[in-house]
């Protein structure tokens, strides 16, 4: 019995948390990972762009809600999410036509484009923080758990309780629609094709006839759909707050590398490799070995690897011994 | 008139010229072999037919229509393929989908295309879901060549075709070129193995400093005591 608990305790606090949190870098690693192999550069603005997709969709949810329209048990953000991605795409490809297109034209090096993705983070910051402000919100709506903790001691007669929130679980849902749709589009139609012939060989496509301009533009409209649905899925699951997003941007980066830089199915498999790290590493699991051995062995302390405020430095040191011992990442993808 | 003829053609990267009023033709059905010592402009002369390099003079033909000034884009629309040196496959996609690329702008059924790139090449299609970075060299010039004729073209260039690989590859990736000759392709082809391409070529032009040297059938270059002395070492 005792042992089931302790199963459920890590099932509750980490496998579930983890598989959303995952979720969630997965989208923002495959849209840094495309960048990266199609526009080749480190898009520094990753995080904030995905809280200008998202702060429409808090708008927008806003609104519908004052108007009354809503999802029932589904949260409204779901409904406001197609109009947030059409707005985030419209900004990324008047930031392209403005910014970046510039410095593609110029051939410019990697590290100044990335430079240049700092200037547009500061821009997309400074917009967002005067439209919606630098403050914590919350969007959601509907019903909040699939299962309560309370209802599943009552089930099973454990003495831990399993909560499963339906953010989870629609973040979970919706990455893998996503992911699916994407990987049929980059495998199977033509289009996607000629995205992976220009990611592995720029000049050798031109000769082919792919149009550069087009495989740049549906780039960064596939980047629009991840980085408003990943932002969206965070701010559901956890709060919208614009400073969490930029933050956000170290463990996605640490997501893409450990995948492999330029390989979306590594960067996809990444982010669940951060997220479990970050979560297995700053966990207490002083409750778990309660249950596991016997009372004289009880820990007295928290049992603790690392303190959650620290969670940012697992990322970090997973990004450095990454790139210090296996640069191409887990999944072949392009040295750095 | 030649089907494809860059006629005194003049240029180079930056202020230098590296090819000085050169000129190369070659018909269909024929295989026309540019040789000559390293940095003579050999590839800089294809790379001024296909449109990679601006030419301060001369003029660059296909089927009598001046094409001197559209981009390498547009002069692969009018029929002319190009098999760079390196880095001439994808490395990423599989063999189908490299020839899938080839075929980028026909929008046709592409299947009765890529058959026949698999009875010309049958390794390809014995191949054909494997990614292309797992094949061997010769493997890959092959799915080079396939994806160069993905577009049907009438005019071939291939930049050292055998660079880097064993000669046994070699005779064989010949005897695929012969093949693609037969289908009535105009083929040009800069090559190191003078000798062997010069067996297989009906035409070839000798390339010294970026001007015309020497030129002629393949058997009269073979046999011409200066050529042999100079570049063919015997």
């Amino acid at each position: 019995m005792d042992f089931i608990n302790a199963i459920i305790l890590l099932l509750n606090y980490i496998i579930v948390p983890a598989l959303s949190y995952g979720s969630q870098l997965a989208l923002g690693a495959i849209f840094v990972t495309l960048i990266y192999g199609i526009l080749r550069f480190a898009n520094f603005a990753t995080g904030d762009m995905m809280s200008f997709g998202t702060m429409f969709a808090v708008l927008l949810t806003w609104y519908f809600q004052s108007l009354g329209i809503s999802l029932g048990v589904l949260p409204t953000a779901l409904l406001a999410i197609p109009f947030a991605i059409i707005m985030m795409i419209l900004y990324m490809l008047i930031i392209d036509k403005l910014v970046f297109k510039y410095y593609r034209i110029k051939k410019s090096p990697p590290v100044q484009l990335a430079m240049v993705s700092i200037g547009v983070l500061f821009v997309t910051q400074a917009i967002v923080r005067i439209i919606i402000g630098p403050f914590d919100r919350r969007f959601f709506d509907g019903e909040r758990f699939i299962l309560k903790a309370n209802e599943f001691k009552e089930m099973t007669g454990l003495n831990e309780g399993l909560t499963i929130k339906s953010t989870q679980v629609l973040t979970i849902v919706v990455t893998i629609i996503v992911v699916s749709i994407l990987f049929w589009f980059l495998n199977k139609t033509k289009t996607g094709k000629s995205m992976r012939a220009y990611s592995d060989n720029e000049d050798l496509a031109l000769l082919s006839g792919i149009d550069p301009n087009k495989v740049v533009m549906i780039t960064w409209m596939i980047a629009g759909v991840l980085a408003t649905i990943g932002g969206v899925l965070y701010g559901l699951d956890k709060s919208f707050k614009p400073f969490v997003y930029f933050n956000n941007m170290l463990p996605i980066f640490a997501a893409a590398i450990v995948g492999g830089i330029g390989n979306p199915f590594g960067a996809f498999l990444g982010g669940y490799v951060i997220a479990f790290a970050e979560i297995f590493i700053t966990y207490a699991y002083k409750k778990f070995f309660m249950y596991l051995l016997p009372e004289s062995l009880e820990p007295d302390t928290l049992m603790q690897l690392l303190s959650t405020d620290y969670k940012f430095a697992v990322s970090f040191s997973i990004l450095v011994i990454v790139l210090l011992f296996r640069p191409t990442g887990i999944f072949k993808g392009k040295v750095l | 008139m030649a089907f494809f003829e860059g006629k005194g053609m003049t240029g180079g990267y930056g202020g230098v010229d590296i090819i000085t009023s050169c000129t190369i033709n070659v018909n269909q059905g024929e295989i026309v072999a540019i040789l000559g010592p390293n940095g003579a402009g050999k590839s800089t002369a294809m790379k001024a037919m296909l449109g990679l390099l601006n030419l301060k003079s001369g003029s660059v033909t296909i089927d009598g229509q001046d094409i001197s000034k559209l981009s390498p884009q547009d002069r692969v629309k009018r029929g002319i393929s190009f098999v760079p040196q390196t880095r001439n496959v994808f490395t990423g996609l599989t063999v189908k989908e490299n020839l899938e690329m080839g075929a980028f702008l026909r929008n046709e059924d592409l299947e009765k295309i890529i058959n026949e790139i698999y009875e010309l090449f049958p390794i390809l299609n014995e191949k054909k879901s494997q990614f292309v970075g797992e094949l061997s060299g010769g493997q890959r010039q092959q799915v080079a060549l396939g994806r160069a004729l993905m577009t049907k073209p009438s005019v071939l260039m291939l930049d050292e075709p055998t660079a880097g690989v064993s000669p046994i590859v070699m005779d064989e990736l010949f005897n695929h070129i012969l093949k693609v000759k037969k289908t009535n392709v105009a083929i040009i082809m800069v090559e190191q193995n003078a000798k062997q391409a010069l067996s297989i070529s009906d035409r070839g032009y000798v390339l010294v400093t970026g001007e015309n040297k020497f030129e002629g059938s393949g058997k009269e270059l073979l046999n011409d005591p200066e050529v042999r002395r100079s570049f063919l070492g015997a």
